[in-house]
């Protein structure tokens, strides 16, 4: 009980902290995500309060914006980059190969949570595809084994 | 000691760039982290005393892969650098403005007369008259104007934007700056997709610094930091997510100059667009108008990618042809096939093929070919390009990233989609080329946006429809 009130301290905390900037709301909502993974609906009422709008509009911003998440993400995030100059370079075989040996699809989480698999529409990084990220860490001329190890 | 520049960039930093910075710091070398030249065939490329080396994997293996004196590197030397002449040269925070100082003394008629003499169009896809919109936030009467910066560079193949705030962010605060004395606006805010962390982070830098410089005394530059929406590249749902709502874009008119952010008069602008005004303000409208072909004027930073020997970036005068972008510069596919096809302008451009290659790249000679110049990126495919893919990929990508606001792009794409794949799986195929193009035509005469009006340009030209 006593964890809940302190997550929801600091959620409060965030979402005050952004008040009067510029976009504020979804700026706030980036902001949980990067702290604490994934937003939930405890976090969506926090941010409307603190931003006096309905939790419907603050819902209708979280399912507008694909960084937003609602769920968690494996603790390897693998996110394959699916656009046209990734294309030329093999983008499509690269997502087959890897969805097909981890045995999830992409926008999925595999079961134990280790692995979660997500599209990503350009990394500007057009010149040396296929690109791809594991969490943080950028990968260019991507092969199978760079995201399966 | 040798001095050594290093890049800062994100394609060199994942290609090693950091590490190779750390080991010429502990050999006792001098190093600059400066932004990339734009070759990513040769990143990581390393400067050292003038010499320059690429790619290069290790410090004790740098003679194969010597360039020479990267001022006689061809590739650097042709291109006519206006907008990226500082890019790569020089530590991103060092910065001198006193140039800037005395262009701010000027009136703001003047600077606006040099845009409409340069005949600078928007670098960012619409190609439209730059000095309209000037002149137009100029005029508007209001307590409150703002310049915003489109960085939303969503489109694939594209990555100038990222390159020019990695690697020369003052380039555009200058922008900022000049286009904010022209036309009355005292505050900037540039949205910057959330993709691109390390342009986040050098150009959060830049404003700190421009404040210690005294630059921003009586002009506010604020960075937002969009949450992963295509869309948003698109100027009104740019602003509807800048005012904190979904990206949903409003129709127009009202345009923005008049009654953009917040209903206030509005400059929005690309990256690259801004980031011409330093060079139209120093050389003059008229010598900036010189440059190009015919109404296309000035310099464009073309972006080679996909599958490409030599992709990156080239900044040359308009007027260059296809073959000469991609053969000459590029070096041909990466995988030595023969061209398949190219897609000029990112996702919502066309696909052109090799008896095209000769049309010269301005705004109206690619119109003709039913394409545009988009943001100036090129997407090399080779001869294994499965052409009706491409043509569901950019269904299924405006399926995506519609904002749904208006029905021909929300359900149009969907169903576009669906027809194509039962074309595909052979389930259904009898008339469906032509349900696909009824819906092209619906789409581009009925979307509100160019998401849903320009997605039948990819679609027709890969399937070969009219």
């Amino acid at each position: 009980m006593q964890r809940t009130d302190t997550i929801r301290e600091s959620i409060g905390e965030i979402a005050a902290s952004c008040v009067g900037q510029i976009g504020a709301p979804i700026t706030a909502l980036r902001k949980i995500l990067r702290s604490h993974g994934h937003i939930e609906d405890e976090h969506i009422r926090i941010v409307a309060e603190v931003f006096n709008l309905s939790i419907a509009d603050v819902r209708g911003i979280v399912s507008f914006y694909s960084d937003l998440r609602t769920n968690p993400t494996g603790r390897k995030h693998i996110r394959i980059c699916q656009a046209e100059a990734c294309q030329s370079l093999g983008a499509r075989e690269l997502t087959k190969d890897v969805v097909e040996a981890l045995d999830i699809k992409l926008g999925e989480t595999s079961q134990d949570g280790s692995r979660s698999l997500e599209a990503v529409y350009c990394l500007g990084l057009c010149a040396s595809g296929p690109s791809a990220m594991v969490n943080d860490r950028i990968i260019v001329k991507t092969r199978p084994e760079d995201l399966l190890i | 000691m040798s001095r050594a520049l290093v890049p800062y960039e994100t394609l060199a930093n994942a290609l090693g760039a950091n590490g190779l910075a750390r080991e010429l710091q502990r050999r006792g070398e001098q190093v600059t982290r400066t932004g990339s030249f734009g070759l990513s065939w040769l990143e990581p490329m390393l400067v050292i005393d003038g010499d320059a080396y690429g790619p290069v994997r290790n410090l004790d293996e740098l003679d194969p892969v010597a360039l020479g004196p990267v001022e006689q590197l061809p590739t650097l030397s042709q291109q006519h650098r206006l907008i990226f002449d500082r890019c790569g040269r020089v530590d991103p925070m060092e910065y001198d403005p006193a140039w800037l100082f005395e262009q701010l003394k000027r009136a703001p008629r003047d600077l606006i007369e040099e845009v409409k003499a340069s005949g600078l169009r928007g670098r960012g896809g619409a190609g439209f008259p730059a000095h309209i919109k000037w002149q137009t936030v100029f005029e508007t009467e209001a307590t409150q104007k703002y310049i915003v910066v489109n960085a939303d560079e969503g489109d694939s193949g594209t990555f100038a934007d990222r390159l020019i705030m990695e690697g020369d962010p003052f380039r555009l605060i200058e922008g900022m700056l000049l286009s904010g004395h022209a036309t009355g606006a005292s505050k900037g805010i540039v949205y910057l997709r959330s993709e691109y962390p390390v342009a986040a982070e050098v150009f959060a830098k830049a404003i700190t610094k421009a404040k210690a410089l005294g630059i921003l005394e009586t002009f506010d530059i604020e960075l937002f930091i969009g949450a992963g929406a295509y869309i948003c590249g698109e100027e009104t749902s740019l602003l509807e997510s800048l005012e904190g709502k979904r990206g949903e874009v409003r129709a127009k008119p009202p345009v923005p100059a008049v009654s953009g952010l917040f209903g206030c008069p509005t400059l929005v602008h690309n990256v690259v667009t801004l980031c011409a005004v330093s060079a139209i303000l120093d050389r003059g409208g008229k010598a900036y108008a010189e440059l190009g072909q015919g109404a296309s004027t000035g310099t464009m930073p073309f972006q080679l990618a996909g599958n490409i020997a030599r992709g990156g970036l080239f900044e040359l005068p308009f007027g260059i042809s296809l073959r000469e972008l991609i053969e000459d510069w590029g070096g041909g596919t990466l995988s030595g096939r023969p061209l398949g096809a190219v897609q000029v302008g990112g996702p919502l451009g066309a696909y052109l093929f090799e008896s095209q290659l000769d049309t010269p790249i301005t705004y109206e000679a690619l119109a003709e070919l039913g394409a545009g110049v988009g943001h100036g990126g090129l997407v090399v495919f080779d001869d294994s390009v499965n052409l009706i893919a491409q043509a569901h990929y950019a269904f299924e990508f405006c399926a995506h990233e519609s904002c749904g606001k208006c029905t021909p792009c929300r359900i149009g794409a969907v169903r576009g989609k669906e027809a194509i794949e039962s074309l595909i799986t052979g389930e259904y195929t009898h008339g469906q080329l032509e349900v696909i193009a009824d819906l092209c035509d619906v789409m581009e005469q009925a979307s509100l946006c160019q998401m849903g009006g320009m997605t039948p340009i990819p679609v027709r030209s890969a399937l070969g429809l009219k």
